[in-house]
């Protein structure tokens, strides 16, 4: 596993995953970039996600949605603060309304990811910040996470194969 | 205590953002403890000692009893697990993300270093 530290700071309100891949900064960029790569890991395998709409410049949005076991279709959105490729990235992620709008009742998270050189490959660190810790458990309770989970065991099976 | 409002949420990362409260939680975890016996273990008064444990029994995380002189310190198994599981939750969905880039960085890698072996077969 490439996960090299995970870390909550003070009162669980940030979360940050540190992250090391061979590949240069320059490559990591483009699964943030390309709608298609991005697509193949920000869902799980039960719960693939397509994006409709990816505008990775400052004050771009992207629209996207996941599709369940059950057809079940779950929006989000993200909308870009900014934008400094190859180096970072800051967003904020939410969840949409079915008619592609951003539910204000549903929690909003906002990302920064940052790629730094790490020898010939890149140290990629995401920290989450929640606003508030009833954000961070309407997220859970959704059971979207829960649902992330449990296909944590087919991801290690095919890391292992 | 069930963990169910915001605010018990609050209330139990707020109590754990302490080291010295995290220590007290993990020790009494594997053993009930008296107050007095906490305080000889760590570099501060009983006093303060006594106050962390306070904050640590509003938060649901630990249960104080009196017996005799002493009060005795257990932790709440329960409480802890369901505030450590949102965390948890989250980082498990990280973890399931970083492993599939690690996968699709290594599928491109696999599949240039592929074709320039190709390459080289045909010329």
């Amino acid at each position: 596993m490439t996960v090299v530290s995970i870390e909550q700071d003070k009162e669980g309100l940030n979360f940050t995953i540190v992250a090391e891949f061979s590949a240069p900064p320059a490559r990591v960029w483009q699964i943030w970039s390309d709608p298609r790569q991005l697509e193949h890991w920000w869902g799980p395998p039960t719960w693939p996600a397509t994006f409709e709409r990816h505008e990775l410049t400052p004050g771009g949005s992207s629209s996207y949605y996941m599709t369940g076991p059950e057809g079940e279709k779950p929006r989000g959105w993200w909308k870009v603060r900014s934008v400094d490729e190859p180096r970072s990235l800051e967003f904020d992620d939410g969840f949409s309304t079915n008619d592609g709008a951003p539910d204000p009742n549903m929690p909003t998270i906002r990302i920064r990811v940052e790629l730094d050189e790490h020898g010939a490959g890149t140290r990629m660190t995401i920290r989450s910040s929640f606003e508030t810790l009833e954000q961070m458990q309407q997220l859970v309770d959704m059971g979207m996470v829960e649902g992330m989970s449990a296909a944590m065991g087919q991801i290690d099976d095919v890391l292992a194969a | 205590m069930v963990v169910g409002s915001s605010d018990d949420v609050d209330r139990i990362f707020g109590a754990l953002a302490d080291p010295t409260r995290r220590d007290i939680v993990s020790r009494v975890l594997r053993r009930e403890s008296s107050v007095s016996s906490l305080a000889r273990g760590y570099a501060m008064s009983f006093a303060a000692v006594q106050k962390h444990v306070a904050v640590l029994e509003r938060a649901g995380l630990v249960m104080k009893e009196r017996r005799g002189r002493e009060q005795i310190v257990r932790g709440d198994v329960v409480s802890i697990r369901a505030a450590s599981r949102l965390l948890e939750e989250y980082e498990e969905m990280w973890r399931g993300r970083i492993g599939r880039i690690e996968a699709l960085l290594d599928d491109v890698a696999d599949e240039q270093a592929k074709e320039m072996h190709d390459d080289r077969g045909q010329h």
